[in-house]
């Protein structure tokens, strides 16, 4: 009995290969039009889409990566300029002050100069002014001195021979 | 008695089979432990190459059953 | 590839669980089945011969009930596993003799007066030959599941057949076009595969491409994109777009009735090698109809020096049949294999005749059955990527004439 059965399991029955050949090629007809046209169109247009975003997505990416670097250009052109206008701001307070100062120091000068002179002015207004009044005290001195000196006799007497001395000697 | 025969030759063909899919799958192993970044391509061909050697074996055990 | 499948691993492996559980239940059902009807059996199969002979008038009546008893002797689990695997007339759900269950399936065979229709019930679950259909003028009696024309007068164990001296039936077989077990499930699948995935192609109409793939759409997207991208690209190369309808197809069928075959009840189509027969014969046509000329050089005038020819034209022209022969036989004897050990294992309660070892045949049923929802995966995988390998080699643009160079100048 085992020999029907193997020779049955080995042995491909016609019936079979009748129903499957038809069968098969009905199911390869019938999914090929109805499931696996629309399905792997569907497919490909999902990956075609999704491509298409990733691609536009980089491509966004890149111009954003432009931007920023043109930004970077932009910013770095303004502080580079911020930076130049600031030097020149400060070269010119610099200046300013500079001048300031030269300016000051020249008035100063003059007003220094002028005062010194005044000084001086006034200091030999006062050293002939002290001179003069030194001589005139000099001379009520020497007049009151002389009067003193003077007023006896002997004293007169004595200072002529004094004088008569020296004038004997030269 | 015939039977039994056909039962030796299907186990040859098992012992052959065997040791073709006990290589594969060893040496499938060394390959993915030397570089597991390329595991799914070995897998693939691992697979293949032991429907291969089972292929083989197959036929051994269709003929054993053929022979009645 | 496992990346892929790695993708929606933890639903399919759960569902390869509860699947795997389902299985052994219901083998553990149907093997307790066969169990209860094992006693009653030799009382019914004698009355069932009774039954054919009041019909037919034929040989005595022990002659038939001695011949029976003494193959239920013992349970043959060959034949019980034989009887799983192998194509039938009727779709036998659970019982034996009379008290089986099936769904009775048309007959459609070809006597001598022209093709004949009648229900496979009219043979009474007769499978040894001893219940004669009189339809038409023709008359059939089904031996092992073949139909064959009866003989005028019943043998000596009441079967209207003769035997030969090999003991090989000598009545002319009929022509067998009947719609059995296996067309049945056939059909079914095929039913069941054009309503999914013409589901699937409505949802991708009805939502549109942009949203993201939901239901039976999420699960099955990525087996087709694995098949078209790993399968196809990756083994046919730039032509690929044209063969992936047919490579889908194959997947699918041979998948969907792998685990058809795992359930049970179902029928055993993909080990069977009428099935893979059409299945291989399709991808040896769709080769070499597409086969370019550097794949018939190759064959026709192969790269080696002229002496050779002789012997390998030869061999190049039986490897076109052999490859898809292989890949028939391949998944032929995977499948039948898968459910022979399961089956044999189931019966290892009957061969002990106890029920205490049934845990240990439970447990590997189990496993094996686990085992067997990875193969149905990895043989449908292998049937198309091989197909895919197949095609590939035919369409592919060899730089033949370089090589057929090289190894010129070698020699």
């Amino acid at each position: 009995m085992n020999v029907f059965i193997l020779a049955s399991l080995i042995e491909p029955g016609v019936g079979l290969i009748f129903w499957t050949t038809i069968t098969f090629v009905l199911l390869l007809f019938l999914l090929g039009k109805f499931a696996w046209k629309p399905i792997l169109s569907a497919i490909k247009t999902r990956e075609e889409d999704i491509d298409k975003a990733l691609k536009s997505a980089e491509n966004a990416l890149r111009d954003m990566r432009e931007l920023k670097a043109a930004n970077e250009v932009i910013l770095n052109e303004a502080r580079a300029e911020r930076d130049g206008i600031l030097k020149e701001a400060r070269e010119t307070r610099e200046a300013m002050v500079a001048e300031a100062k030269q300016k000051a120091q020249a008035e100063a000068d003059r007003i220094m100069g002028s005062a010194r002179d005044q000084i001086q002015n006034e200091k030999n207004a006062a050293v002939a002014e002290l001179k003069n009044q030194v001589a005139v005290l000099s001379i009520e001195i020497a007049e009151k001195i002389l009067k003193s000196e003077l007023s006896n006799d002997d004293k007169q007497k004595a200072l002529v021979n004094t004088l008569v001395k020296d004038i004997n000697v030269n | 008695m015939t039977g039994s025969i056909a039962a030796i030759g299907a186990g040859l063909a098992v012992i052959g089979a065997g040791i073709g899919i006990g290589q594969i799958g060893g040496h499938a192993m060394d390959a993915i432990a030397r570089q597991p970044e390329a595991t799914s391509k070995i897998q693939t061909a691992m697979i293949i190459a032991a429907a291969l050697v089972e292929g083989v074996a197959l036929f051994g055990v269709v003929v054993a059953l053929m022979s009645k | 590839m496992a990346s892929k499948i790695s993708t929606f691993k933890p639903f399919s492996s759960r569902i390869f669980t509860v699947f795997a559980l389902f299985i052994a239940l219901t083998a553990r059902i149907s093997a307790q089945d066969h169990n209860e009807h094992h006693e009653a059996t030799v009382v019914n199969d004698s009355i069932g011969a009774v039954d054919s002979m009041a019909v037919t008038t034929a040989a005595p009546m022990d002659a038939a009930a001695s011949h029976h008893e003494a193959k239920e002797e013992a349970v043959d689990i060959t034949k019980v596993a034989f009887e799983h695997i192998l194509d039938s007339h009727s779709w036998h759900l659970w019982g034996e003799g009379h008290d089986a269950v099936a769904i009775p399936l048309p007959v459609i065979v070809k006597g001598d007066n022209g093709f004949t229709f009648f229900m496979s019930s009219a043979f009474h679950h007769d499978v040894h030959g001893m219940n004669v259909v009189e339809v038409n003028g023709d008359r059939f009696v089904n031996f092992e599941e073949k139909i064959y024309l009866a003989s005028e007068v019943a043998n000596e164990h009441g079967q209207f057949l003769t035997f030969n001296q090999e003991g090989e039936v000598a009545n002319a077989a009929a022509l067998d076009l009947s719609i059995t077990k296996n067309v049945t499930q056939m059909f079914i699948s095929v039913i069941v595969l054009v309503l999914l995935f013409s589901s699937i192609a409505k949802s991708y109409k009805s939502h549109g491409v942009t949203s993201a793939p939901r239901g039976k759409q999420s699960f099955f997207e990525p087996l087709i994109v694995f098949v078209r991208d790993d399968i196809a690209k990756g083994n046919i190369g730039p032509k690929y777009e044209k063969f992936v309808p047919y490579l889908l197809t194959v997947f699918f069928m041979i998948l969907i009735n792998n685990v058809f075959g795992l359930i049970p009840i179902g029928a055993n189509l993909t080990g069977n090698i009428a099935f893979t027969l059409v299945l291989s014969v399709c991808t040896l046509i769709i080769t070499n109809i597409n086969g370019n000329g550097a794949y018939w050089h190759h064959i026709l005038l192969p790269p080696a020096p002229k002496w050779l020819y002789p012997i390998l034209i030869p061999i190049e022209v039986v490897g076109i049949f052999t490859k898809p022969f292989a890949l028939m036989i391949r998944l032929f004897a995977n499948i039948t294999a898968g459910h022979i050990i399961v089956i044999s294992l189931v019966g290892l309660i009957f061969v002990f005749k106890t029920i205490y070892i049934s845990p240990v045949s439970v447990a590997f049923a189990l496993f094996i059955d686990v085992l067997e929802c990875l193969v149905a995966f990895l043989q449908a995988y292998i049937f198309t990527m091989l197909t895919a390998l197949f095609i590939g080699s035919a369409v592919a643009e060899h730089h033949h004439e370089e090589a057929h160079g090289h190894t010129a100048e070698h020699h």
